[in-house]
Protein backbone atom coordinates (compact mmCIF):
# COMPACT_ATOMS: atom_id res chain seq x y z
CA UNK A 1 0.00 0.00 0.00
CA UNK A 2 1.47 3.21 -0.84
CA UNK A 3 2.05 6.36 1.39
CA UNK A 4 -1.16 7.74 -0.31
CA UNK A 5 -3.68 5.43 0.39
CA UNK A 6 -2.62 5.05 3.62
CA UNK A 7 -3.23 8.80 4.61
CA UNK A 8 -6.54 8.90 2.35
CA UNK A 9 -7.94 6.59 4.76
CA UNK A 10 -6.58 8.89 7.63
CA UNK A 11 -7.71 11.54 6.22
CA UNK A 12 -11.54 10.06 6.03
CA UNK A 13 -11.75 10.50 2.53
CA UNK A 14 -13.90 8.23 0.85
CA UNK A 15 -13.18 7.17 -2.81
CA UNK A 16 -16.63 5.94 -4.83
CA UNK A 17 -16.31 4.96 -8.08
CA UNK A 18 -18.36 7.98 -9.04
CA UNK A 19 -15.38 10.21 -8.67
CA UNK A 20 -13.52 7.84 -10.97
CA UNK A 21 -15.91 9.96 -13.83
CA UNK A 22 -14.36 13.49 -12.68
CA UNK A 23 -10.71 12.42 -12.54
CA UNK A 24 -11.00 11.48 -16.00
CA UNK A 25 -12.44 14.70 -17.04
CA UNK A 26 -9.54 16.39 -14.58
CA UNK A 27 -6.90 14.68 -16.51
CA UNK A 28 -8.19 14.99 -19.97
CA UNK A 29 -5.23 17.24 -20.43
CA UNK A 30 -2.41 15.52 -18.81
CA UNK A 31 -3.27 12.47 -21.04
CA UNK A 32 -3.61 14.46 -24.09
CA UNK A 33 0.07 14.69 -24.94
CA UNK A 34 0.62 10.92 -25.59
CA UNK A 35 -1.38 11.32 -28.88
CA UNK A 36 1.10 13.23 -30.48
CA UNK A 37 4.20 10.83 -29.55
CA UNK A 38 4.99 13.11 -26.80
CA UNK A 39 6.38 11.03 -23.94
CA UNK A 40 6.53 13.66 -21.33
CA UNK A 41 4.00 12.71 -18.39
CA UNK A 42 2.71 14.50 -15.49
CA UNK A 43 3.59 13.35 -12.13
CA UNK A 44 -0.43 12.48 -12.25
CA UNK A 45 0.40 9.56 -14.02
CA UNK A 46 2.75 8.04 -11.49
CA UNK A 47 0.27 8.03 -8.86
CA UNK A 48 -2.52 5.30 -7.75
CA UNK A 49 -5.89 5.77 -8.72
CA UNK A 50 -7.06 6.81 -5.53
CA UNK A 51 -5.20 9.65 -4.94
CA UNK A 52 -5.66 10.35 -8.49
CA UNK A 53 -9.31 10.56 -7.68
CA UNK A 54 -8.79 12.25 -4.91
CA UNK A 55 -7.18 15.09 -7.46
CA UNK A 56 -9.48 14.78 -9.99
CA UNK A 57 -12.80 15.76 -7.79
CA UNK A 58 -12.79 18.92 -6.74
CA UNK A 59 -15.07 18.35 -3.57
CA UNK A 60 -12.41 15.56 -2.24
CA UNK A 61 -9.54 17.77 -3.40
CA UNK A 62 -7.89 19.65 -0.53
CA UNK A 63 -6.06 21.77 -2.46
CA UNK A 64 -9.20 23.18 -3.12
CA UNK A 65 -9.73 24.71 0.61
CA UNK A 66 -6.78 26.75 0.06
CA UNK A 67 -8.37 27.95 -3.53
CA UNK A 68 -11.21 29.17 -1.20
CA UNK A 69 -9.15 30.44 1.09
CA UNK A 70 -7.56 32.24 -1.71
CA UNK A 71 -10.29 33.83 -3.28
CA UNK A 72 -11.02 35.11 0.06
CA UNK A 73 -8.10 37.01 0.55
CA UNK A 74 -8.66 37.92 -3.37
CA UNK A 75 -11.78 40.10 -2.08
CA UNK A 76 -10.18 41.17 1.37
CA UNK A 77 -8.92 44.97 1.51
CA UNK A 78 -5.46 45.26 2.98
CA UNK A 79 -2.08 47.66 3.42
CA UNK A 80 -2.58 51.09 3.54
CA UNK A 81 -3.82 51.55 0.22
CA UNK A 82 -6.70 49.64 1.50
CA UNK A 83 -7.39 48.24 -2.27
CA UNK A 84 -8.08 44.00 -2.42
CA UNK A 85 -6.65 42.16 -5.66
CA UNK A 86 -10.24 42.55 -6.74
CA UNK A 87 -9.93 46.23 -6.79
CA UNK A 88 -7.81 46.40 -8.92
CA UNK A 89 -8.04 43.22 -10.93
CA UNK A 90 -12.10 42.78 -10.94
CA UNK A 91 -13.35 39.09 -11.68
CA UNK A 92 -9.70 36.73 -11.55
CA UNK A 93 -11.86 33.98 -13.32
CA UNK A 94 -11.46 36.59 -16.27
CA UNK A 95 -8.16 38.54 -15.22
CA UNK A 96 -6.22 35.80 -14.15
CA UNK A 97 -7.33 33.57 -17.17
CA UNK A 98 -4.32 31.98 -18.33
CA UNK A 99 -1.74 34.14 -16.10
CA UNK A 100 -0.29 31.38 -13.69
CA UNK A 101 0.41 29.14 -17.14
CA UNK A 102 3.00 31.44 -17.71
CA UNK A 103 5.15 31.71 -14.85
CA UNK A 104 8.58 32.19 -14.01
CA UNK A 105 7.81 35.10 -16.07
CA UNK A 106 10.63 38.11 -17.09
CA UNK A 107 9.85 41.30 -14.86
CA UNK A 108 10.58 44.73 -15.53
CA UNK A 109 11.59 45.57 -12.23
CA UNK A 110 14.04 43.49 -11.20
CA UNK A 111 15.16 42.48 -14.90
CA UNK A 112 14.81 38.68 -14.20
CA UNK A 113 12.58 36.07 -13.92
CA UNK A 114 10.63 35.85 -10.97
CA UNK A 115 8.07 33.46 -9.71
CA UNK A 116 4.24 33.87 -9.52
CA UNK A 117 4.54 33.77 -6.01
CA UNK A 118 7.16 36.91 -5.80
CA UNK A 119 4.25 38.36 -8.21
CA UNK A 120 1.50 38.40 -5.72
CA UNK A 121 4.22 39.77 -3.26
CA UNK A 122 5.08 42.54 -5.37
CA UNK A 123 1.59 43.82 -5.84
CA UNK A 124 1.38 43.61 -2.32
CA UNK A 125 3.81 45.13 -1.33
CA UNK A 126 3.88 48.52 -4.53
CA UNK A 127 -0.09 48.43 -4.91
CA UNK A 128 -1.54 47.20 -1.41
CA UNK A 129 1.10 48.65 0.14
CA UNK A 130 1.08 45.65 2.81
CA UNK A 131 3.64 43.40 4.29
CA UNK A 132 4.73 40.49 1.78
CA UNK A 133 3.26 36.74 2.77
CA UNK A 134 6.34 35.16 4.00
CA UNK A 135 7.12 32.22 2.09
CA UNK A 136 5.38 29.05 2.44
CA UNK A 137 2.87 30.74 4.63
CA UNK A 138 -0.79 29.51 4.25
CA UNK A 139 -1.69 32.91 2.58
CA UNK A 140 0.44 32.64 -0.14
CA UNK A 141 -0.13 28.88 -1.12
CA UNK A 142 -3.94 30.58 -1.34
CA UNK A 143 -3.66 33.25 -3.25
CA UNK A 144 -0.99 31.24 -5.83
CA UNK A 145 -3.56 28.27 -5.86
CA UNK A 146 -6.96 30.29 -6.45
CA UNK A 147 -4.51 32.45 -9.22
CA UNK A 148 -3.48 28.87 -10.56
CA UNK A 149 -6.85 27.40 -10.67
CA UNK A 150 -7.81 30.13 -13.35
CA UNK A 151 -5.42 28.11 -15.71
CA UNK A 152 -6.11 25.25 -14.85
CA UNK A 153 -6.10 22.56 -18.06
CA UNK A 154 -4.76 25.32 -20.44
CA UNK A 155 -0.88 24.30 -21.63
CA UNK A 156 2.26 26.00 -19.63
CA UNK A 157 3.10 28.46 -21.82
CA UNK A 158 7.03 29.78 -20.35
CA UNK A 159 9.83 29.70 -22.63
CA UNK A 160 9.61 31.84 -25.23
CA UNK A 161 11.11 35.00 -23.62
CA UNK A 162 14.03 35.69 -25.10
CA UNK A 163 14.79 37.84 -21.97
CA UNK A 164 14.80 34.83 -19.99
CA UNK A 165 16.92 32.38 -22.30
CA UNK A 166 20.11 32.95 -20.46
CA UNK A 167 18.22 32.21 -17.07
CA UNK A 168 16.18 28.74 -18.47
CA UNK A 169 19.81 28.27 -19.46
CA UNK A 170 21.17 28.78 -16.02
CA UNK A 171 18.12 26.52 -14.38
CA UNK A 172 19.00 23.60 -17.38
CA UNK A 173 22.96 23.44 -15.95
CA UNK A 174 21.42 23.25 -12.36
CA UNK A 175 18.90 20.44 -13.59
CA UNK A 176 22.36 18.19 -14.93
CA UNK A 177 24.62 19.34 -11.94
CA UNK A 178 25.60 16.75 -9.61
CA UNK A 179 25.30 17.51 -5.97
CA UNK A 180 24.96 16.28 -2.32
CA UNK A 181 26.62 13.92 -0.49
CA UNK A 182 25.22 11.35 -2.96
CA UNK A 183 26.40 13.20 -5.58
CA UNK A 184 23.25 13.11 -7.78
CA UNK A 185 21.49 15.65 -10.70
CA UNK A 186 18.29 15.93 -10.98
CA UNK A 187 18.60 14.47 -14.39
CA UNK A 188 20.01 11.08 -12.59
CA UNK A 189 16.28 10.72 -11.32
CA UNK A 190 13.94 12.86 -13.28
CA UNK A 191 15.72 12.21 -16.87
CA UNK A 192 17.46 8.62 -16.44
CA UNK A 193 15.26 6.85 -14.16
CA UNK A 194 11.84 8.13 -14.13
CA UNK A 195 8.86 4.93 -13.46
CA UNK A 196 11.40 3.39 -11.57
CA UNK A 197 11.13 2.48 -7.45
CA UNK A 198 13.23 4.76 -4.94
CA UNK A 199 12.62 2.89 -1.97
CA UNK A 200 8.11 2.81 -1.98
CA UNK A 201 8.22 6.08 -4.61
CA UNK A 202 7.76 6.26 -7.81
CA UNK A 203 10.05 8.74 -9.23
CA UNK A 204 7.81 10.80 -12.11
CA UNK A 205 9.60 13.13 -14.60
CA UNK A 206 9.53 16.10 -12.21
CA UNK A 207 6.88 18.62 -14.10
CA UNK A 208 5.80 21.33 -11.72
CA UNK A 209 2.33 21.54 -13.79
CA UNK A 210 0.45 21.45 -10.38
CA UNK A 211 1.73 23.58 -7.75
CA UNK A 212 1.16 24.30 -5.32
CA UNK A 213 -0.05 21.10 -4.60
CA UNK A 214 -1.76 19.16 -1.17
CA UNK A 215 0.63 16.92 -0.58
CA UNK A 216 -0.03 13.78 1.83
CA UNK A 217 3.59 13.31 3.10
CA UNK A 218 2.86 16.72 4.32
CA UNK A 219 -0.85 17.08 4.95
CA UNK A 220 -0.63 20.57 3.88
CA UNK A 221 -0.08 22.67 0.89
CA UNK A 222 3.03 23.31 -0.20
CA UNK A 223 5.13 25.36 -2.86
CA UNK A 224 7.68 23.98 -5.88
CA UNK A 225 10.49 25.38 -3.52
CA UNK A 226 9.36 23.72 -0.94
CA UNK A 227 9.05 19.81 -3.20
CA UNK A 228 12.96 20.99 -4.63
CA UNK A 229 13.98 21.35 -1.18
CA UNK A 230 12.86 18.01 -0.33
CA UNK A 231 14.59 16.58 -3.72
CA UNK A 232 17.67 18.50 -2.46
CA UNK A 233 17.83 17.34 0.81
CA UNK A 234 16.61 13.75 -0.15
CA UNK A 235 20.30 13.57 -2.18
CA UNK A 236 21.86 15.30 0.94
CA UNK A 237 22.73 18.86 -0.60
CA UNK A 238 22.09 22.01 0.79
CA UNK A 239 18.76 23.49 -0.36
CA UNK A 240 18.56 26.54 -1.80
CA UNK A 241 16.80 29.21 -0.18
CA UNK A 242 13.30 30.74 -1.05
CA UNK A 243 13.41 32.89 -3.61
CA UNK A 244 17.47 32.42 -4.65
CA UNK A 245 17.70 33.53 -7.77
CA UNK A 246 18.92 29.58 -8.20
CA UNK A 247 15.57 28.30 -7.24
CA UNK A 248 14.00 30.52 -9.48
CA UNK A 249 16.03 29.66 -12.90
CA UNK A 250 15.46 25.82 -11.15
CA UNK A 251 11.83 26.36 -11.45
CA UNK A 252 11.59 27.96 -15.11
CA UNK A 253 14.03 26.12 -16.63
CA UNK A 254 11.35 23.18 -15.42
CA UNK A 255 8.42 25.22 -16.76
CA UNK A 256 10.14 25.40 -19.91
CA UNK A 257 10.86 21.62 -20.45
CA UNK A 258 6.75 21.10 -19.44
CA UNK A 259 5.68 23.82 -22.30
CA UNK A 260 2.50 22.73 -23.81
CA UNK A 261 1.26 20.84 -20.86
CA UNK A 262 -1.71 21.10 -18.83
CA UNK A 263 -1.48 23.27 -15.32
CA UNK A 264 -3.50 21.32 -13.05
CA UNK A 265 -3.17 23.13 -10.10
CA UNK A 266 -4.42 22.62 -7.46
CA UNK A 267 -2.56 18.92 -8.02
CA UNK A 268 -2.29 16.40 -4.90
CA UNK A 269 0.42 14.35 -4.84
CA UNK A 270 1.54 11.18 -2.24
CA UNK B 1 45.87 -0.01 -12.55
CA UNK B 2 47.24 0.34 -8.85
CA UNK B 3 46.78 3.58 -7.34
CA UNK B 4 47.21 4.47 -3.95
CA UNK B 5 44.30 6.82 -2.40
CA UNK B 6 44.56 9.56 -0.08
CA UNK B 7 41.86 11.69 1.10
CA UNK B 8 41.67 14.27 3.81
CA UNK B 9 40.40 12.51 7.25
CA UNK B 10 39.82 9.16 5.16
CA UNK B 11 41.83 6.06 5.75
CA UNK B 12 44.30 5.22 2.58
CA UNK B 13 43.24 2.57 0.61
CA UNK B 14 44.92 0.50 -2.48
CA UNK B 15 42.84 -0.34 -5.80
CA UNK B 16 44.09 -3.08 -7.83
CA UNK B 17 42.32 -3.61 -10.77
CA UNK B 18 38.45 -3.56 -9.79
CA UNK B 19 39.40 -4.26 -6.32
CA UNK B 20 40.26 -2.93 -3.09
CA UNK B 21 41.78 -6.66 -1.80
CA UNK B 22 42.86 -4.97 1.44
CA UNK B 23 40.08 -4.18 4.86
CA UNK B 24 40.17 -0.77 5.03
CA UNK B 25 40.50 -1.26 9.09
CA UNK B 26 42.15 -4.26 10.96
CA UNK B 27 39.16 -5.63 12.91
CA UNK B 28 37.53 -7.93 10.60
CA UNK B 29 33.69 -6.62 9.70
CA UNK B 30 30.71 -8.23 11.56
CA UNK B 31 28.25 -9.59 9.17
CA UNK B 32 24.99 -8.95 11.54
CA UNK B 33 26.06 -4.86 11.74
CA UNK B 34 26.08 -4.92 7.62
CA UNK B 35 23.04 -6.59 7.37
CA UNK B 36 21.49 -3.74 9.96
CA UNK B 37 23.46 -0.80 7.76
CA UNK B 38 22.66 -2.11 4.77
CA UNK B 39 18.49 -2.28 5.43
CA UNK B 40 18.76 0.93 7.20
CA UNK B 41 16.67 3.94 5.26
CA UNK B 42 19.22 5.95 7.13
CA UNK B 43 22.31 4.81 7.09
CA UNK B 44 22.75 2.36 3.87
CA UNK B 45 19.99 3.84 1.97
CA UNK B 46 20.92 0.53 -0.01
CA UNK B 47 17.15 -0.50 -0.41
CA UNK B 48 16.18 2.81 -2.07
CA UNK B 49 17.62 1.47 -4.96
CA UNK B 50 18.13 -2.76 -4.66
CA UNK B 51 15.86 -5.50 -3.58
CA UNK B 52 17.81 -8.08 -1.87
CA UNK B 53 17.05 -11.11 0.02
CA UNK B 54 15.31 -8.96 2.92
CA UNK B 55 11.65 -10.12 3.07
CA UNK B 56 10.59 -8.54 6.03
CA UNK B 57 12.04 -5.14 4.05
CA UNK B 58 8.75 -3.32 2.17
CA UNK B 59 9.37 -0.72 -0.17
CA UNK B 60 12.23 -1.90 -1.88
CA UNK B 61 13.46 0.14 -4.72
CA UNK B 62 14.07 -1.29 -8.88
CA UNK B 63 16.91 1.26 -9.49
CA UNK B 64 19.75 -1.30 -9.48
CA UNK B 65 20.01 -5.36 -9.64
CA UNK B 66 19.40 -7.25 -6.70
CA UNK B 67 21.88 -8.03 -3.80
CA UNK B 68 20.93 -11.50 -3.33
CA UNK B 69 24.07 -14.32 -4.32
CA UNK B 70 26.50 -11.16 -4.77
CA UNK B 71 28.83 -12.76 -2.45
CA UNK B 72 28.95 -15.13 -5.24
CA UNK B 73 29.85 -12.92 -8.22
CA UNK B 74 32.29 -11.05 -6.42
CA UNK B 75 35.05 -11.44 -4.34
CA UNK B 76 35.19 -9.36 -1.12
CA UNK B 77 37.46 -6.77 -2.82
CA UNK B 78 35.55 -6.48 -5.35
CA UNK B 79 32.57 -5.62 -3.38
CA UNK B 80 34.58 -2.99 -1.24
CA UNK B 81 35.68 -1.16 -4.10
CA UNK B 82 31.95 -0.78 -5.25
CA UNK B 83 30.87 0.70 -1.74
CA UNK B 84 34.03 2.96 -1.52
CA UNK B 85 33.88 4.62 -5.09
CA UNK B 86 31.34 2.90 -7.47
CA UNK B 87 32.20 5.63 -9.81
CA UNK B 88 35.53 4.99 -10.17
CA UNK B 89 34.72 1.94 -12.14
CA UNK B 90 31.49 3.51 -14.03
CA UNK B 91 31.32 7.71 -13.51
CA UNK B 92 28.08 7.09 -15.23
CA UNK B 93 26.62 5.06 -12.35
CA UNK B 94 23.71 6.14 -9.98
CA UNK B 95 24.89 4.17 -7.56
CA UNK B 96 26.34 6.80 -4.32
CA UNK B 97 30.31 6.50 -3.29
CA UNK B 98 29.69 5.64 0.00
CA UNK B 99 33.69 6.53 1.59
CA UNK B 100 34.44 9.64 -0.76
CA UNK B 101 34.49 13.23 0.24
CA UNK B 102 36.11 15.02 -2.82
CA UNK B 103 34.69 16.66 -5.36
CA UNK B 104 31.31 17.02 -4.49
CA UNK B 105 29.34 20.10 -4.60
CA UNK B 106 26.53 21.72 -2.21
CA UNK B 107 27.28 18.90 0.32
CA UNK B 108 24.13 19.79 3.20
CA UNK B 109 25.88 20.93 6.47
CA UNK B 110 25.29 18.28 8.27
CA UNK B 111 27.08 15.53 5.80
CA UNK B 112 30.04 17.85 4.82
CA UNK B 113 33.51 16.38 5.04
CA UNK B 114 32.11 13.03 5.61
CA UNK B 115 31.88 10.19 4.17
CA UNK B 116 28.49 8.06 3.57
CA UNK B 117 29.45 5.65 5.49
CA UNK B 118 32.72 4.91 8.12
CA UNK B 119 35.53 2.45 7.33
CA UNK B 120 34.18 -0.05 10.46
CA UNK B 121 30.40 0.43 8.42
CA UNK B 122 32.17 -0.39 5.02
CA UNK B 123 33.57 -3.75 6.72
CA UNK B 124 30.91 -4.76 8.24
CA UNK B 125 28.73 -4.63 5.22
CA UNK B 126 31.44 -6.19 3.13
CA UNK B 127 31.11 -9.06 5.60
CA UNK B 128 27.56 -9.06 5.22
CA UNK B 129 27.62 -9.09 1.53
CA UNK B 130 30.01 -12.00 1.23
CA UNK B 131 27.26 -14.06 3.32
CA UNK B 132 24.71 -13.45 0.02
CA UNK B 133 25.32 -16.10 -1.55
CA UNK B 134 23.29 -17.98 -4.30
C1 LIG C 1 17.38 10.45 -5.97
C2 LIG C 1 16.25 10.79 -6.77
C3 LIG C 1 15.84 12.23 -7.01
C4 LIG C 1 16.62 13.33 -7.26
C5 LIG C 1 18.14 13.39 -7.37
C6 LIG C 1 15.73 14.44 -7.45
N1 LIG C 1 14.44 14.03 -7.32
FE1 LIG C 1 12.77 15.16 -7.70
N2 LIG C 1 11.59 13.58 -7.08
C7 LIG C 1 12.03 12.32 -6.74
C8 LIG C 1 10.90 11.51 -6.32
C9 LIG C 1 10.96 10.04 -5.86
C10 LIG C 1 9.75 12.35 -6.42
C11 LIG C 1 8.31 11.97 -6.10
C12 LIG C 1 8.12 11.83 -4.61
C13 LIG C 1 6.72 11.44 -4.25
O1 LIG C 1 6.16 10.53 -4.85
O2 LIG C 1 6.18 12.09 -3.36
C14 LIG C 1 10.23 13.64 -6.91
C15 LIG C 1 9.39 14.74 -7.21
C16 LIG C 1 9.81 15.86 -7.91
C17 LIG C 1 8.93 16.87 -8.45
C18 LIG C 1 7.41 16.86 -8.32
C19 LIG C 1 6.73 16.37 -9.56
C20 LIG C 1 5.23 16.42 -9.42
O3 LIG C 1 4.57 15.71 -10.18
O4 LIG C 1 4.70 17.13 -8.59
C21 LIG C 1 9.71 17.80 -9.07
C22 LIG C 1 9.24 19.06 -9.79
C23 LIG C 1 11.09 17.37 -8.90
N3 LIG C 1 11.11 16.19 -8.20
C24 LIG C 1 12.20 18.06 -9.39
C25 LIG C 1 13.52 17.78 -9.01
C26 LIG C 1 14.66 18.66 -9.21
C27 LIG C 1 14.58 20.01 -9.89
C28 LIG C 1 15.74 18.04 -8.69
C29 LIG C 1 17.14 18.54 -8.50
C30 LIG C 1 17.33 19.74 -7.73
C31 LIG C 1 15.31 16.74 -8.22
N4 LIG C 1 13.96 16.64 -8.40
C32 LIG C 1 16.14 15.76 -7.70
C33 LIG C 1 13.35 11.88 -6.81
C34 LIG C 1 14.46 12.69 -7.04
C1 LIG D 1 20.98 5.37 -5.76
C2 LIG D 1 21.10 4.00 -6.12
C3 LIG D 1 21.93 3.03 -5.32
C4 LIG D 1 22.13 2.95 -3.96
C5 LIG D 1 21.56 3.85 -2.87
C6 LIG D 1 22.98 1.80 -3.75
N1 LIG D 1 23.28 1.22 -4.94
FE1 LIG D 1 24.45 -0.43 -5.21
N2 LIG D 1 24.25 -0.28 -7.25
C7 LIG D 1 23.43 0.62 -7.88
C8 LIG D 1 23.46 0.37 -9.30
C9 LIG D 1 22.66 1.14 -10.38
C10 LIG D 1 24.32 -0.74 -9.51
C11 LIG D 1 24.66 -1.43 -10.85
C12 LIG D 1 26.06 -1.17 -11.31
C13 LIG D 1 26.33 0.28 -11.51
O1 LIG D 1 25.57 0.98 -12.21
O2 LIG D 1 27.32 0.77 -10.93
C14 LIG D 1 24.81 -1.10 -8.18
C15 LIG D 1 25.71 -2.13 -7.94
C16 LIG D 1 26.04 -2.61 -6.68
C17 LIG D 1 26.90 -3.73 -6.43
C18 LIG D 1 27.52 -4.63 -7.50
C19 LIG D 1 26.47 -5.66 -7.80
C20 LIG D 1 26.85 -6.70 -8.81
O3 LIG D 1 26.16 -7.72 -8.81
O4 LIG D 1 27.78 -6.47 -9.57
C21 LIG D 1 26.98 -3.91 -5.07
C22 LIG D 1 27.76 -4.96 -4.32
C23 LIG D 1 26.15 -2.88 -4.48
N3 LIG D 1 25.61 -2.11 -5.48
C24 LIG D 1 25.94 -2.73 -3.12
C25 LIG D 1 25.25 -1.67 -2.53
C26 LIG D 1 25.12 -1.48 -1.11
C27 LIG D 1 25.60 -2.45 -0.05
C28 LIG D 1 24.48 -0.29 -0.93
C29 LIG D 1 24.22 0.47 0.35
C30 LIG D 1 25.24 0.55 1.33
C31 LIG D 1 24.14 0.22 -2.25
N4 LIG D 1 24.63 -0.64 -3.19
C32 LIG D 1 23.43 1.39 -2.50
C33 LIG D 1 22.68 1.64 -7.29
C34 LIG D 1 22.66 1.92 -5.92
Amino acid sequence: MSAGSRRLSFLGVGVAPVLIVSALVGSAAVGLADADGDSRRSGFDFMGPQTQAMQGDDTSNPGMLAVLEGEDIWNRKAGAADKSCADCHGDAARSMHGVAAHYPAFDTGTGGPINLDQRINTCREKNQEAEPFPWESAEILALSAYVGLQSRGMPVQVGDDARLAGAIKAGDEAFHRKQGQLDFSCADCHDANWDRKLGGSVIPQGHATGYPIYRLEWQSMGSLQRRLRNCMAGVRAEPYSYGSPEFVELELYLMSRSRGMAVETPAVRP
Amino acid sequence: MIGVVLALALLPYTVVGDAVPAPLVEAPGDPARGRAVVTSRQRGLCLLCHTGPFPEERFQGDLAPSLAGVGSRLSEGQIRLRLIDSRRLDPGSIMPSYYRTDGLERVGAAWRDKPVLSAEEIEDVVAFLATLRD
